[in-house]
């Protein structure tokens, strides 16, 4: 508060604490996970000229070539739609850990529906299709906000619960004859038909370039997050109870609404993040085809503290630290898993600014007790 | 404000009635018929020293009398609303449909229940466990989400340091790195007051990084590091011949008898010493614990640390006490199914030990299901114990009241 007038006073756009809120802790964050990860490479016996020819892979595989830039936008687009969606449950004080489950969900919803509307004209059978994994995603996760608005049971662990659900749900649906593909005795979906698909974007300049229209989509949604957080009647009742639910419910809002509300937003956006993947990616469903976005997406949405346009870069940074992984594991041999860790740390420093002010007094400010 | 919390009350034993009287239902319609023939208990293997007959119920009869009960149960719920008994009631509907569901699936054919009831407490271990260490930080008003995280680092270095050093080795190792992540939870969320909830997910995910970094970068190719000697079970003298619990309580490994003795001693600890009523007054209200002298940062640290190596000791059961080997991701979400349980045990070590055994029985339940060739796919049986989660939450959760200051960091003025 005292900064914002501060700001005001003095005719700055953002203040000092803003600066380092939104720049220089993220910074140390990334600068303090690489060091850590560099220091868990060493640990596990792989050597110094390796190391630094992954983080070379790294930087290549994310921005340097056409082909890279295409893999981390392609690899960002899910982490950001489903990580709006948890932005906005967390701006609602709800802890949805269930985006994985969301996203299988609508996910494959949307492969069902593309399926049943692959006859039907591009303009009915792509809308038709993303719209039907908004709409079961948003089922998906207003399950565990009637739970919570009900009978108050915890989001987070039957959002946990929905998820492991969701896994053996898919197992068995994909084996059903509507969803199985013809012929196939392993869980498999159908192919999406051509209609159905999101149009690959860059196929102009190299067939094999994977960025997709759900770019636009994706562009889209996040105007269409903050508008609906900072611009809209619901997105203050949203933020009201997430900061002060007596306070809401006593200025007359209706708290159990609200969250299955909150819930139902969170689960259409992380089900267009499913949809996302099997009509512009993968083209089908198949066995654990989430790959874990939806726990990635957390990170997203705490790295762009829960604000749509913060989660547009923290998902774009997400995306190259996945794109330039997967290089790093081709060119350096060194396992994917690394960048898992390098995620969770960056995390952790995000959400601890007092650690990283421990670990780096540089460019914050003196006095600045918390 | 009393008011609106019987509304939620009444409301939650109705949503509660209501799901009785729907598995009566389904019960009724579904089970019933398919209910042919007599089912056959086993209740002694064959080369018992005092042999029991086996247990032989009529299926069919059996099946509508239980979801004949169950109804009664749920209308009452339904109708009383806000009843004192109704976790008890919901508990004995769902116990009559689980012995119901048995009976129908085993119709016209046998079945051990010892095994099934060993199989049970065995599985009903690491969620114990789990329960446990949330008890003991959540007693200290610290959430601790990362309970998954610390199963999982128990796991791993049991069977890393196991393969390196023998099992004992590797049990103390695993306990140790509990208690560092233990450690590590509560340096964040007391010294740098960091979201407890954030603290927690960041623990599960770092340690579901490094161990799937190292099994992939290491293990794949140094296969002797992941293969640790798995402890056997211990026969305790003459107990352990009696009949049905001689073989279910008295033929375990170390980690069963442990997730028993542990919960005796935590009992003990939180209810009959010092320590334990100070370290409740923390978790009640740190304010006032503060300005009796009693240092609410330290005891923070001390129990989220023994938490802490509580979870590591049950991390070394999915390696240690069972295949010996670590794959990624193997605890599987069996933490957060103990914090279900912790809350299930309205936060009482033996209450969240009681419930873990609920759930390690839904676990083996759906395991042997899957073995008698139930005309329910496999998958729906694999979803039981997480459907059982939600349901004790949402059905228990209201009723049992957390630590007052549970989640809350606290400042020093």
């Amino acid at each position: 508060m005292s900064d914002a007038t501060t700001n005001a006073t003095q005719g700055h756009l953002l203040g000092r604490t803003q600066v380092e809120d939104l720049f220089i802790v993220p910074a140390f964050a990334l600068v303090a996970a690489l060091i850590i990860g560099t220091v868990v490479m060493l640990a596990t016996g792989v050597t110094l000229s390796t190391i630094g020819q992954s983080y070379v892979a790294l930087l290549r595989g994310s921005v340097g070539s056409v082909n890279a830039v295409s893999e981390t936008l392609t690899a960002a687009l899910p982490l950001i739609l489903a990580g709006l969606g948890l932005a906005l449950g967390f701006r609602a004080g709800l802890f949805n850990i269930g985006a994985e489950g969301q996203i299988i969900m609508g996910g494959l919803a949307a492969v069902v529906a593309g399926v049943a509307l692959g006859d039907l004209p591009k303009v009915f059978a792509l809308p038709g299709a993303l719209a039907a994994g908004a709409l079961v995603g948003a089922f998906y996760a207003s399950i565990a906000g009637w739970l919570k608005a009900a009978t108050g049971a915890h989001e987070v662990i039957s959002t946990i619960m929905l998820n492991l659900i969701s896994y053996r749900l898919l197992d068995y649906l994909l084996r059903t004859p509507l969803i199985q593909k013809e012929g196939r005795a392993d869980p498999i979906s159908k192919s999406v038909p051509d209609a159905a698909e999101l149009p690959k974007l860059l196929t102009f300049i190299d067939v094999n370039l994977r960025l997709h229209a759900g770019i636009f989509l994706t562009l889209v949604m996040v105007f269409v997050a903050y508008w609906l957080l900072f611009r809209s009647k619901l997105g203050f009742e949203f933020r009201a109870s997430g900061e002060n639910p007596i306070a809401a419910r006593v200025a007359g809002m209706n708290a159990s609404l609200t969250i299955v509300l909150a819930m139902a937003i969170a689960g259409s956006l992380a089900g267009l993040a499913g949809a996302n993947q099997t009509l512009g990616v993968l083209d089908r469903a198949t066995p654990g085809f989430s790959a874990g976005i939806g726990f990635d997406a957390i990170a997203v949405a705490l790295l762009g503290r829960s604000h749509p346009i913060g989660v547009l870069f923290a998902g774009l940074l997400f995306g190259a630290l996945e794109a330039g992984g997967r290089q790093m594991q081709v060119d350096a041999g060194v396992s994917i898993d690394l960048i898992g860790i390098i995620q969770s740390l960056v995390i952790v420093f995000i959400a601890a600014p007092l650690l990283v002010k421990a670990i780096f007094p540089w460019g914050f400010k003196r006095s600045g007790t918390p | 404000m009393t008011v609106l919390l019987d509304k939620a009350r009444q409301r939650q034993t109705q949503v509660t009635g209501f799901i009785l009287l729907a598995l009566a239902l389904l019960l009724a319609l579904f089970l019933a018929p398919g209910a042919v023939g007599d089912a056959t208990f086993r209740l002694s293997r064959p080369n018992d020293v005092w042999p029991v007959p086996n247990l032989i119920v009529p299926g069919g009869v059996f099946v509508y009398v239980a979801s004949a009960f169950m109804a009664f149960l749920g209308v009452r719920l339904f109708l009383s609303g806000g009843a004192k008994w109704a976790p008890l009631i919901l508990g004995i509907g769902l116990a009559v449909a689980v012995a119901a569901f048995l009976v129908w699936a085993t119709a016209g054919k046998s079945f051990s229940l010892t095994g099934m009831l060993q199989a049970s407490l065995v599985r009903a271990v690491p969620i114990a466990l789990g329960g446990l260490a949330g008890v003991l930080s959540e007693r200290v008003a610290v959430v601790n989400i990362g309970i998954e995280g610390m199963l999982l680092a128990g796991a791993f270095t049991g069977a890393l340091v196991g393969s390196l050093a023998g099992g004992l080795a590797g049990l103390a190792a695993a306990v140790a790195v509990g208690g560092v992540f233990g450690f590590a939870l509560a340096a964040l969320v007391v010294t740098y007051r960091m979201d407890q909830i954030i603290a927690g997910v960041f623990i599960n995910l770092f340690v579901l990084g490094v161990t799937s970094y190292v099994s992939s970068q290491v293990f794949q190719e140094y296969r002797a590091l992941n293969n640790a000697p798995v402890f056997r079970a211990i026969e305790i003298p003459i107990l352990s011949d009696l009949p049905v619990i001689g073989p279910v309580l008295f033929s375990q490994n170390i980690f069963v008898y442990g997730a028993f003795i542990l919960a005796g001693i935590a009992t003990y600890y939180l209810f009959h010493t010092r320590h334990g009523l100070r370290a409740r007054a923390v978790g009640e209200h740190p304010r006032a614990a503060d300005t009796l002298g009693i240092n609410v940062y330290r005891t923070r640290y001390i129990n989220v640390t023994v938490a802490g190596m509580v979870a590591g000791f049950g991390g070394a059961w999915f390696t240690l006490g069972s295949v010996g080997r670590f794959d990624e991701g193997m605890t599987g979400g069996r933490g957060f199914i103990g914090l279900a349980a912790m809350i299930f045990g309205r936060w009482h070590p033996v209450g969240a030990l009681l419930a873990a055994l609920v759930f390690g029985f839904a676990d083996s339940l759906q395991q042997k299901l899957a073995l008698l060739g139930t005309p329910i796919p496999s998958e729906f049986l694999a979803m039981a114990p997480y459907i059982a989660t939600i349901v004790v939450v949402a059905g228990v959760v209201g009723r049992a009241r957390a630590p007052a200051a549970d989640g809350k960091p606290y400042v020093k003025e």
